[in-house]
């Protein structure tokens, strides 16, 4: 028996050493970032263009078109989504099609980043000639997003007791009805958690918009959704790979990196928050 | 005016519509990276293409053999899973059966929090810190190694990882875990025998899960796995991964073209090596699945 107590004292070392080591290792990233970007940052690197070769100035137009490129990926994905998973959790009984529907959100969760990017430049940018634009981006990001926002919705709407359905149909209400007057209303929390959830995915991607959506520089701010527009990921990859100004445009790297970072992680935790209070306050 | 119940099965049907579009687009997927992607099996056998040694597609005239670029992405994958799995796992049983509930409950969400940054993020974060890093270490004349690449897709793929298999530990029943301790082992012998075992199938999950982010991911390798399509012999040379090559070179290949056709069939490749993951990764979360405490 001791030397089982001493066993488990070394194991139990092993463990903790690992969690030690990858929390440090994700903290140093954050921390490192923090530290040498928050000296780029300034009002003038948020809301101005770059300027001389992208070697000075700031991120405005890949900030905006960060934004249009997130909210058509929501306002597509999110409808689409959540009719989804009503039909997964309202409507179907378990079978043959709702096996073969959920094998397919999984699957398309799992096709890589850079496949939906082909896709969508040999649908949306060549086939049906949206060229590289916001449209044909934000429908490649929306579909990308599409199994988040099914999956989170689909929990969401589980979530809701049933007895909160059967005191509608008692009253002589609907199917529909029901759905739309009784289940939504209460689920909406749930739902929302998911739509940020795939804001955040959607924001930080890379690939899928380099030969959709995004072009390296452009001073002008998109007029129409078929303007080609620089993305905040994008711009990173762009001026941290271009070789020769690398030195020059550091800061201006860390500011970039700064601040997709903080997008995201901040978007992510409106999530995470939203979901911990929800959790605390759903005791039906 | 239609009846309450025409209407109530219309909507249904809707709902069933909009539900099938995941695989209506999973379909599309395959039937253009197919049509974009096929033209260069006319050209170049499957054979030639999948097990060819050179990829020099400006040449003339051009070679299209993805071997190389295959074993790019084979030698960062499990460079980054031998990162991954043993300290994500280690991790996972941390937090579920070592782990105060304070500091579970705090590192959980933290933890899932960092699987959303970026992947560019930690590219960068690998191009400005550990390229240099590694180059120093083992007096190499480039930084942007497959280790350098390996490294960065190992910090990225833990969280995943961790919290898979996190979750499928805690899903065992306390009750497995206190016969176990009932009769007298100790919590260490407890987990490795008793509860490890019963989580299995998530945590192999979660490992495949794990090794589908790093062979799908782009923007890691394609900054810094340093971009030398050849068959890597060690970890410390410069490769180019599957995912790195498509964006790298989508940009200079000619719309049509065979070079441009043989970058799709790329697509299909990896797009098949995926589906196998997660078909494989699913296939073992369902058959093996604890279905309560009378399977055992």
């Amino acid at each position: 028996m001791k030397g089982q107590q001493i066993y488990q004292q070394v194991a139990f070392l092993g463990l903790r050493l690992s969690t030690l080591i990858i929390i440090s290792v994700l903290g140093l990233i954050i921390w490192f970032l923090g530290k040498r970007g928050v000296s780029a940052l300034s009002w003038e690197f948020l809301t101005q263009a770059p300027r001389n070769g992208m070697t000075e100035g700031g991120i405005f137009p890949a900030l905006i078109g960060t934004l249009c490129l997130t909210l058509g990926a929501i306002i597509f994905a999110l409808p689409l989504g959540v009719f989804a998973a009503i039909y997964l959790t309202e409507y179907a009984k378990q079978g043959r099609l709702v096996r073969i529907i959920r094998l397919g959100i999984n699957n398309l969760a799992g096709v890589p980043s850079v496949v939906f990017g082909l896709f969508g430049l040999a649908m949306f940018v060549e086939y049906l000639r949206f060229g590289s634009s916001i449209l044909s981006g934000s429908l490649t990001l929306g579909i990308l997003i599409l199994p988040t926002i099914i999956r989170a919705s689909e929990e969401a709407l589980l979530a809701i007791p049933q007895t909160f359905r059967e005191a509608s149909l008692a009253l002589g209400a609907s199917r529909w009805h029901t759905i739309y007057k009784a289940v939504l209303p209460a689920a909406s929390p749930g739902i929302l958690t998911g739509a940020i959830l795939g804001i955040g995915r959607a924001a930080g991607e890379t690939a899928p918009i380099i030969f959709t959506a995004a072009c390296f520089y452009t001073p002008r701010l998109p007029h129409s959704i078929f303007d080609q527009v620089m993305a905040l990921p994008f711009h990173l990859y762009v001026l941290a790979t271009e070789g020769t100004h690398f030195e020059k445009t550091l800061p201006l790297q860390y500011g970039t990196a700064l601040v997709l970072l903080g997008l995201v992680l901040g978007i992510n935790l409106i999530a995470v928050v939203i979901r911990t209070r929800l959790r605390r306050k759903m005791r039906w | 005016m239609i009846s309450r119940k025409g209407k109530e099965f219309l909507i249904q049907n809707l709902f069933l519509f909009f539900a099938s579009i995941s695989i209506v687009v999973l379909f599309l997927i395959m039937a253009f990276l197919f049509k974009e992607g096929l033209p260069i099996i006319e050209v170049f056998s499957p054979l030639r293409f999948l097990f060819g040694k050179s990829w020099y597609p400006t040449y003339e005239p051009p070679e299209f053999g993805i071997l190389p670029l295959i074993m790019g992405s084979a030698a960062v994958t499990l460079g980054a899973i031998a990162i991954a799995i043993p300290l994500g796992v280690a991790t996972a049983i941390y937090l579920s059966e070592v782990a105060h509930i304070r500091v579970k409950e705090l590192l959980k969400p933290v933890i899932e929090l960092l699987a959303g940054v970026p992947s560019v993020v930690y590219g960068f974060f690998g191009l400005v810190v550990v390229a240099p890093w590694v180059q120093d270490l083992f007096d190499l004349p480039t930084g942007l190694t497959a280790l350098t690449a390996s490294i960065m897709l190992g910090i990225m793929a833990s969280p995943t990882v961790i919290s898979i298999s996190e979750d499928a530990l805690s899903s065992v029943p306390i009750s497995y875990r206190e016969a176990s301790l009932a009769l007298g082992t100790t919590r260490w012998y407890t987990a490795i025998k008793v509860t490890v075992p019963a989580a299995l199938s998530g945590i192999s999950t979660a490992c495949i899960l794990g090794m589908a982010r790093a062979i799908e991911e782009t923007m890691i390798v394609l900054m810094v796995a340093g971009g030398a399509a050849v068959i890597p012999r060690t970890l410390l040379q410069p490769v180019r991964p599957m995912t790195a090559n498509i964006i790298a070179e989508m940009g200079e290949a000619v719309h049509g073209g065979e070079h441009y056709s043989a970058l799709f069939a790329i697509g299909v490749v990896l797009f098949f090596i995926t589906l196998a993951l997660n078909l494989l990764a699913d296939f073992i979360s369902h058959r093996f699945k604890e279905t309560g405490s009378a399977t055992l």
